[in-house]
């Protein structure tokens, strides 16, 4: 296990040094001088030009300037917001929460219904609901996400009125932040109807983030009950005569879901792509949000700082669902 | 006697044959592809198909409703935007913009991808290791971000976004290459070609390639939609084609006010998106049994 773990972790690094690598470069990577990009429209006096320059250091070689960025990076200095003013590192970690809240609600969303969905299809194969389940499924594959927001949106909030159109919580409420989950902090404050405001404003983004990851998850668990349940073993355990149920849940699912796992692992990725969508369209205030609107007001710092931050959080859950993984299967562990 | 000679003196069906018999049997994937030779017949002839202009603005018909709905006319049958312009004819030449872009994306990560896969695959150690770990490094971003980070330094266009949408898909392909030629260069076959002296060149794309196609068949009709998603997001974050390109992303962009008053705006260009995205996976299915049996599922 140990050695396992070791390999595991010994591949992330030269990853790491290669995202490093792309952060570091973007700015310099975009056509023309990057002082006047960050100045915008404006323009730019020669002298503060030069002061800015020696500032950020770009008057010196490229692999000195690299060199010191690493060292940034590793005492967490990933520089300041040019719009804000407010460091990089500082603003990912107050947006981050909101982020962590709608995916973990919507992989949750994605779990009670494609896991339950993707069982029954497989134990009534060839059946309506099998046909039906899995037609709906790979419609949910397929769907352009930030359009099904924005139907999702028409629907319930302009239609029906049922929720609020965008927004974390009503603006009546005050909350203090605790953890930074707003379902739980609205919880452990005294303001009634908080909790249910913020539930309110969840809800729809959680459903059009959960919506690609509800429909992997569901076929993976077919696909992956029904080869489990043609095996021996499962056949000795209905031969035994144990309940149809328990040869299903007990002895079937255990094994079924370690494909399911991986692929639940695979779609931290796809999560945080859909919260860049997601976000944008109900105004969520999350890092995806965050990271497009630097993009559009040109806030390079922002952008290279959310880039490195995002893929060390991508990799270092791929890195927990490796592990996770060699638990669970000790068939990989070599 | 007789029988048996009869038998063999019987053509075998060529591969292609067979491969269409098998994609046949599959109903969804049929309908699938059916579906994509209209769509892609209707986005080569816009010109006659579509009813009107895609950019010609009616200044008499600002967010006219659909033909079925009140106040809809038959003149505008899936209704007109906020400056007057016909949907469905912008949706016609919407596809001209989505399939043309998404075949090229394919055709270019398809073509870079398999030359970076062979030459991985044909080289053990240091060039092997540098391109596997650049592969590796482009995946830990989420794909949209990366695509994202590319069009931020390159600028917003059609062009850029599509360009950024090949990077983004290679690396897919450059794996898929390189784990396929390599569990095919152990084989006797490649062993015999070598022996009797081919070069590297001919190793690698004439013996060894043609056994490397089939899951590369089904990467690039996958990759086909997840390429047209990826690109109408980008329009839809304003960073693809910019308007008034009738690319159905920016469409839904710029429908975005209008969300409260005009359904219609919103719907059918993001329709639009998920019946081809829909149709490429479905077909991709579909090839992936008939191309290989081995994988077929259920």
């Amino acid at each position: 296990m140990f050695r396992f773990l070791l390999t595991r972790i010994s591949l992330i690094v030269p990853t790491f040094i290669g995202v490093t690598l792309l952060s570091f470069s973007l700015i310099r990577l975009v056509p023309g001088d990057p002082i006047e990009l960050l100045a915008g429209e404006r323009g730019i006096d020669p002298v503060r030009h030069a002061a800015l320059r020696a500032q950020l250091g770009l008057d010196k070689p490229l692999l000195e300037q690299y060199w010191l960025y690493i060292q940034n990076v590793i005492q967490g200095d990933l520089g300041h917001s040019i719009v804000t003013k407010v460091s990089v590192v500082d603003e990912f970690f107050t947006l981050f929460p909101a982020t962590i809240e709608l995916s973990i609600f919507a992989i949750f969303l994605a779990l009670i219904i494609g896991l339950p969905v993707g069982i029954l299809a497989a134990v009534k194969r060839g059946s309506v609901f099998d046909y039906s389940s899995m037609g709906i499924s790979l419609v949910g594959y397929s769907m352009p996400i930030f359009w099904w927001a924005l139907l999702l949106m028409l629907f319930f909030s302009v239609y029906l009125g049922w929720t609020p159109v965008s927004g974390r919580i009503s603006v009546l409420f005050y909350v203090e932040p605790v953890t930074g989950f707003l379902l739980i902090d609205s919880l452990l404050s005294d303001e009634t109807g908080a909790f249910q405001s913020a539930l309110s404003h969840l809800i729809l983004p959680a459903i059009a983030l959960g919506t690609i990851p509800l429909a992997v998850i569901a076929r993976m668990t077919r696909s992956s009950m029904l080869e489990v349940l043609a095996e021996d073993y499962i056949r000795t355990a209905r031969a035994k005569g144990l309940a149809p149920w328990r040869v299903i849940i007990i002895h079937a699912l255990r094994n079924a879901l370690i494909p399911v796992i991986t692929v639940i692992g695979l779609q931290v990725g796809v999560l945080f792509a859909g919260a860049i969508l997601t976000e944008t369209i109900f105004a969520w205030p999350g890092i995806g949000k965050w990271l497009i609107e630097s993009v559009q007001r040109r806030d390079y710092p922002v952008l290279q700082g959310g880039v490195l931050l995002i893929a060390t959080v991508v990799m270092l859950i791929n890195l927990l669902v490796d592990l996770m993984y060699g638990l669970i299967n000790p068939r990989i562990r070599r | 006697m007789k029988e048996a000679l009869s038998i063999s003196s019987q053509n075998p069906r060529s591969p292609l044959l067979e491969i269409w018999d098998a994609f046949r049997l599959n109903r969804g994937s049929y309908v699938a592809l059916v579906v994509i030779i209209i769509i892609g017949l209707s986005a080569l002839f816009a010109g006659s198909v579509a009813p009107h202009l895609p950019a010609e603005q009616y200044r008499d018909a600002f967010l006219v409703p659909p033909a079925w709905a009140e106040d809809g006319s038959l003149r505008f049958i899936l209704g007109t935007d906020d400056i007057g312009r016909d949907i469905l004819s912008r949706i016609i030449y919407g596809a001209r913009v989505s399939l043309s872009t998404g075949a090229m994306v394919v055709f270019s990560s398809l073509l870079f991808g398999i030359l970076l896969g062979l030459i991985s695959a044909f080289n053990h150690g240091a060039i092997d290791i540098v391109i596997m770990r650049l592969m590796d490094i482009m995946l830990a971003l989420p794909s949209l971000l990366m695509a994202i980070v590319i069009v931020a330094i390159l600028g917003p266009s059609l062009v850029n976004a599509a360009m950024a949408v090949v990077i983004v898909q290679l690396p897919h392909f450059v794996r898929l290459t390189r784990a396929a030629a390599i569990s095919e260069l152990g084989k006797d076959y490649v062993i015999a070609s070598k022996v009797a002296g081919a070069g590297t060149l001919r190793l690698m794309w004439i013996t060894v390639l043609p056994n490397c196609m089939a899951p590369l068949i089904v990467q690039a009709t996958l990759g086909f939609s997840s390429a047209i998603l990826d690109l109408a997001a980008l329009g839809f974050l304003g960073m693809g084609a910019q308007p008034p390109t009738p690319e159905w992303g920016t469409m839904l962009s710029s429908a975005l006010q209008f969300i409260q008053r005009a359904w219609w705006v919103v719907t059918f260009p993001g329709l639009a998106i998920l019946i081809v995205v829909l149709a490429f996976n479905l077909m991709g299915d579909g090839l992936r049994d008939a191309l290989d049996p081995k994988l077929k599922s259920g």
